[in-house]
C-alpha cells in the first residue's frame, strides 16, 4: 500500500443562507481514489474550485471524509488517535506566505513544529539548522519574516515542515501569490526535497510549468479526477486541458498549433529544447 | 502616525542589559516600580535616579531615544501634576483668583511628577532592551504558578506573541485598504466626528474580514504543524539563568535595600 | 498628452538608515488611448510608480502633469485627479465592504458627489463593462468566486468614469482561465472606449498579447520603454534582472541557432506559428 491512499473519498459541505438554515450540500470531492507511492512526486492540477485544495486538506487530517477513507502511511485519518502522527508524517505548506509563519524570527518559526512534537531542545536546533540549509535559507535564520520576499517566506514554511521530519509534504498552491522569481525558488526547493531527501511530494498548482518534473499528474474537475498520467501524456491533450480551464506552456501550445497545420511532431512537447530539436530533426529527414 | 510611538518598542543594540534573562528584567522593573511608591523623602528618589542612570548607561540605548518615547505621555503627566497642585487641601501657599496652591499640593505634585517620570522611563527601558518574543517567554515562565488557579498561561503568551507578529502585517494592510478607498474617492480627513466615523466603515469592514481570514489560515497552519496547546511542548530557546542574571538580581536587591533604608527615613 | 512624468524621484524611509530609492529620475509620457504594460519584479518600483500617477504618493522631487496641469500645484484638485485616473490595487477584492455588489460599486461615484440616479446609472454601466452577470448584482460580494470578486472591484473603480485606468497585477492569484477572461475583458474595454490603460504585471507572457507598449522597471529606474518585440529582443538582459521574455522568444532563438530563418521578434503564439511555418516552407521540406 502506498504512503497516501484514498478510497472513494467524498467530501460534502453544507451551504447555509443568512439565517443559518440549510440550503443544500456541495460536493467538493467526489469519489476520488488514488494511491501515491513513497518517494513519488505527484502534481495535482485544477482550476479554482475544482476540489484540489479540499482533497489536499484530507491528507493532513484537517478535513475528515464525508464518505470513503484516507490512509496516510497506513493510518486511517478519520481515527482520532492517529491525527498527530499523521500531521507529523504528512506536512503541509499553504498558499499565503504571511498566514502560516508563526515565529517572529525565522529560526524560531522553523522550530515551532518540533517544539509542538516535544523534541528535545538540542535536537530542535539540529533540525532547524539542517532544514534551513536544505531550502537555502540558513543565512536568514536571525531575520524577521516580515522583511523577507514571498519566495523566501515560502521556503521558510517548507523548512518548518521539513524540521518535523515528515515522510511526505503536501503543498497547496505554494506559488499562487508569488512573482516568477519566487515561484522558481520554491519549485527548486520542492524538487530538491524530492530528489535529495527522498520525500514524497504532492504539489497542488495551476501553473503548468511547475509540473514538468512530476512523476505523475492528476487533473481535477468538479471534485473528480478528470485526467491522470505522466506530464507528457497530460500535455499531449491540449484541447482537453483547455476545456478544464487550464492552459499549457507556450511551447506545448506552439507545437500543438504546428501539428494542426500538418507539421509532424511528437505529442506532448514540454521544453523549448525538445521543440527546437524535433523541428530540426524533422527538417534533416527530408 | 502609528509608527511614531516608541513606547513599547525594541531598540536593537548589544549590551549587558539586552542579554539579561527577561525574568530578571521583568522582576526588576516590578520591584523598581514598587520601590518608587515606598519612598518618603527625596533621598530615596535620589537612589532610584542613580540606579536608573546606571541601567540606562549599561543599556547603550541613547537617552534621547528614551525621551522621544515619553512625548506621548507628557499630556497625562501634566494633567496629574495640575490636579494635584490645585486640588490638594492644606496650608495655603499662594492664591490667585479661585485657584489655591497649598504646601501639601506642591509636594504631592512634585512627588507624582518625579514618580511617574521614573516609572515610565524604567518600564520603557525594559521593553526597549527586550525583544517582544523574549518578553512573552519571560512572562509565561513567571506566571507559570498561576496555572494552579486554571489561568491559561501558555495560551495567553501564545496570543501575545502572535499579536506581535501580526501587528506590522495588519498595519501594512490598513495602509493598503486606506489607499484603495482613497482611490475610490473616500475621504478620511475632513468633516465632523460623525462624518469621519462613518468614513471608517469602508476601512474597518475589509480590515476585519482580512483579520478573520488570516486568523483562520493561521489556526489551520498551526494545527497542521501539530500545535495542540502547551501540554508536552518543548522549547527551542528555554530560559536558563546565567551568572550575569544572578548578578542582576543581586544589584536589584542592593538597590532596594539601600533605597528603602534611606528613602523611608523621617527627618 | 494625458500623463507626463518629469524627473520624478521617490524615497522610502527618507530619514532612516534604510532609505531606498524607490523611483530614480523617472521620465515618462503616456499619451491618450494607449495600452501600456509596466513590468518589473517585486520591489522594482512599478507599484510605487502607478501610485504617483493618481497622487496617492507624492514625489520627493520632479513634476507630474495631467492633461496639462501640474498635479503638485497648490490649487490643483487631487480628488478630481483620483476620479480621472482610476487605480485598481493588487487583490482589489480586499477593499469590498458593502452588503451587495451593486452598493459597493456605487461607493466611488457617490464619493464624487453625484446624485443617486447618476451614481446608480454609472454603477450599472460599470458592472456591464466588466461582464458581471446581472443575477449577481444584489449578492453579497463576499460570496462570489475569486474571478467575480475581482470584476466587482474593478467595476468599483470604473464607475468613477476614469479617463485612465491603472490595474496593479489584476490577474494575481487567478487560475489560467480566470486570468485570460479578465485580460480579454480589459482589452475589450480599451478597444471600445479608447481608455488609456496601464497594466502592471510581472508576467511578460500575460501582457505581450495585449499591450502596445512595455515599460520595464528595475531598481526604481525605467530600464526599457518600447513596443513589446523590441523589449523582448533584450531577453538576456531581462533574465539578469529576474524577468523572462515569453517562451516563444526562447523557442525562436533556439530555432535560429539551429539554422532556421525565423523572425525572432515574434511575441505571441500566433505570430510564432506564422514565422515557423514560413521558415519551414521556405526550406521547402515540410509541407
Amino acid at each position: 500500500m502506498g504512503i497516501i491512499r484514498t478510497k472513494d473519498l467524498v467530501y460534502e459541505y453544507v451551504r447555509r443562507d443568512e439565517e443559518g438554515n440549510v440550503e443544500g450540500f456541495t460536493t467538493a470531492v467526489d469519489k476520488v481514489s488514488l494511491d501515491v507511492q513513497a518517494g513519488e512526486f505527484i502534481a495535482i492540477l485544477g482550476h479554482n474550485g475544482s476540489g484540489k485544495s479540499t482533497l489536499a486538506k484530507h491528507i493532513n487530517a484537517i478535513l475528515n471524509p464525508t464518505e470513503g477513507t484516507v490512509w496516510v502511511d497506513g493510518m486511517d485519518t478519520s481515527k482520532e488517535e492517529h491525527v498527530w502522527d499523521i500531521r507529523q508524517r504528512a506536512g503541509m505548506v499553504f498558499q499565503n506566505p504571511d498566514n502560516q509563519i508563526i515565529g517572529q524570527v525565522v529560526e524560531e518559526d522553523v522550530g515551532f513544529g518540533p517544539e509542538n512534537m516535544g523534541v528535545p531542545t538540542r535536537e530542535i536546533w539540529e533540525r532547524v539548522e539542517e532544514s534551513l540549509k536544505a531550502v537555502g535559507m540558513y543565512e536568514y535564520r536571525k531575520h524577521s519574516p516580515n522583511k523577507l520576499s514571498g519566495g523566501q517566506k515560502q521556503r521558510v514554511s517548507i523548512a518548518g515542515v521539513l524540521a518535523m521530519h515528515p515522510k511526505c509534504i503536501v503543498l497547496d498552491e505554494p506559488t499562487a501569490m508569488l512573482d516568477p522569481k519566487g515561484r522558481g525558488e520554491v519549485v527548486r526547493a520542492v524538487r530538491a526535497l524530492n530528489d535529495v531527501e527522498g520525500i514524497t511530494v504532492v504539489l497542488i498548482t495551476h501553473y503548468m510549468e511547475e509540473i514538468i518534473h512530476a512523476d505523475r499528474v492528476f487533473v481535477m474537475d468538479s471534485g473528480k479526477i478528470a485526467m491522470e498520467g505522466t506530464p507528457r501524456e497530460i500535455f499531449s491533450q491540449v484541447e482537453k486541458l483547455q476545456e478544464l480551464r487550464l492552459d499549457v506552456p507556450q511551447v506545448t501550445l506552439l507545437a500543438h498549433e504546428l501539428q494542426k497545420k500538418g507539421i509532424r511532431l511528437p505529442d506532448g512537447i514540454l521544453t523549448v529544447e525538445e521543440l527546437a530539436d524535433a523541428l530540426a530533426a524533422g527538417n534533416e529527414m527530408h | 502616525m502609528l509608527r511614531d510611538i516608541t513606547l513599547g518598542q525594541y531598540y536593537q543594540t548589544e549590551s549587558v542589559i539586552h542579554r539579561l534573562d527577561p525574568r530578571v528584567k521583568l522582576g526588576g522593573t516590578l520591584l523598581y516600580i514598587i520601590s518608587l511608591f515606598l519612598f518618603r523623602n527625596f533621598l530615596g528618589y535620589g537612589a532610584a535616579a542613580v540606579f536608573l542612570a546606571a541601567v540606562i548607561g549599561l543599556s547603550h540605548v541613547p537617552f534621547k531615544f528614551i525621551v522621544k518615547g515619553m512625548k506621548a505621555i507628557v499630556f497625562l503627566l501634566l494633567i496629574t501634576v495640575v490636579f494635584n497642585l490645585f486640588l490638594t487641601p492644606g496650608t495655603e501657599l499662594v492664591s490667585v483668583w479661585k485657584l489655591t496652591i497649598t504646601v501639601e499640593g506642591l509636594r504631592t505634585a512634585v512627588t507624582m511628577a518625579v514618580r511617574l517620570t521614573m516609572l515610565i522611563i524604567g518600564s520603557s527601558l525594559m521593553t526597549l532592551t527586550t525583544t517582544p518574543n523574549n518578553l512573552t517567554d519571560g512572562m509565561e515562565r513567571m506566571m507559570r504558578p498561576l496555572k494552579v488557579f486554571k489561568v491559561p498561561v501558555h495560551e495567553v503568551a501564545m496570543i501575545m506573541s502572535i499579536a506581535l507578529r501580526f501587528i506590522p502585517i495588519l498595519l501594512e494592510e490598513t495602509d493598503k485598504i486606506m489607499k484603495a478607498q482613497i482611490a475610490r474617492g473616500a475621504d478620511f480627513e475632513t468633516g465632523n466626528i460623525v462624518k469621519r466615523a462613518k468614513a471608517l466603515v469602508p476601512l474597518l469592514v475589509p480590515l476585519f474580514i482580512s483579520a478573520f481570514r488570516r486568523a483562520n489560515d493561521l489556526a489551520m497552519a498551526m494545527e497542521a504543524r501539530c500545535y495542540r496547546g502547551g501540554e508536552g511542548r518543548t522549547k527551542m530557546k528555554p530560559l536558563v539563568y546565567e551568572k550575569r542574571d544572578r548578578l542582576g538580581y543581586l544589584c536589584i536587591f542592593v538597590y532596594l535595600a539601600v533605597g528603602i533604608t534611606v528613602g523611608r527615613l523621617r527627618f | 498628452m494625458s500623463i507626463i512624468l518629469n524627473h520624478v524621484n521617490y524615497i522610502y524611509g527618507e530619514d532612516g538608515p534604510l532609505a531606498v530609492k524607490a523611483l530614480d529620475d523617472v521620465c515618462l509620457q503616456i499619451p491618450d488611448g494607449q495600452f501600456v504594460g509596466i513590468i518589473g519584479h517585486t520591489g522594482s518600483g512599478k507599484s510605487t510608480l502607478v501610485q504617483h500617477m493618481n497622487g496617492l504618493l507624492r514625489a520627493a522631487s520632479g513634476h507630474i502633469y495631467f492633461n496639462g496641469e501640474d498635479i503638485y500645484d497648490k490649487d490643483f484638485q487631487m480628488k478630481k485627479l483620483r476620479s480621472k485616473v482610476g487605480l485598481v490595487f493588487q487583490y482589489p477584492e480586499h477593499q469590498l465592504f458593502e452588503i451587495d455588489v451593486f452598493s459597493d460599486v456605487c461607493f466611488g461615484p457617490k464619493n464624487l458627489g453625484l446624485d443617486r440616479r447618476e451614481a446608480e446609472l454609472r454603477a450599472f454601466d460599470a458592472l456591464r463593462k466588466v461582464g458581471m452577470p446581472a443575477e449577481l448584482y444584489y449578492q453579497s460580494p463576499f460570496e462570489l468566486s475569486g474571478g467575480q470578486k475581482r470584476r466587482a472591484a474593478i467595476a468599483g473603480v470604473l464607475a468613477m468614469s476614469p479617463e485612465v485606468l491603472i490595474l496593479d497585477e489584476p490577474t494575481a492569484g487567478l487560475d489560467p482561465k480566470g486570468r485570460d477572461e479578465i485580460l480579454r475583458q480589459i482589452k475589450e474595454l480599451q478597444v471600445r472606449t479608447n481608455m488609456t490603460i496601464l497594466l502592471v504585471s510581472h508576467s511578460m507572457e500575460d501582457v505581450a498579447e495585449y499591450v502596445d507598449r512595455i515599460i520595464v522597471m528595475n531598481k526604481g529606474k525605467v530600464m526599457y520603454d518600447d513596443v513589446p518585440r523590441e523589449v523582448f529582443s533584450h531577453y538576456k538582459e531581462l533574465e539578469k534582472i529576474g524577468l523572462a521574455a515569453p517562451q516563444v522568444t526562447y523557442i525562436l532563438h533556439a530555432l535560429k541557432d539551429r539554422g532556421f530563418d525565423v523572425d525572432v521578434n515574434a511575441t505571441t503564439t500566433g505570430e510564432a506559428v506564422e514565422t515557423v511555418l514560413g521558415a519551414l516552407g521556405r526550406k521547402g521540406t515540410y509541407i
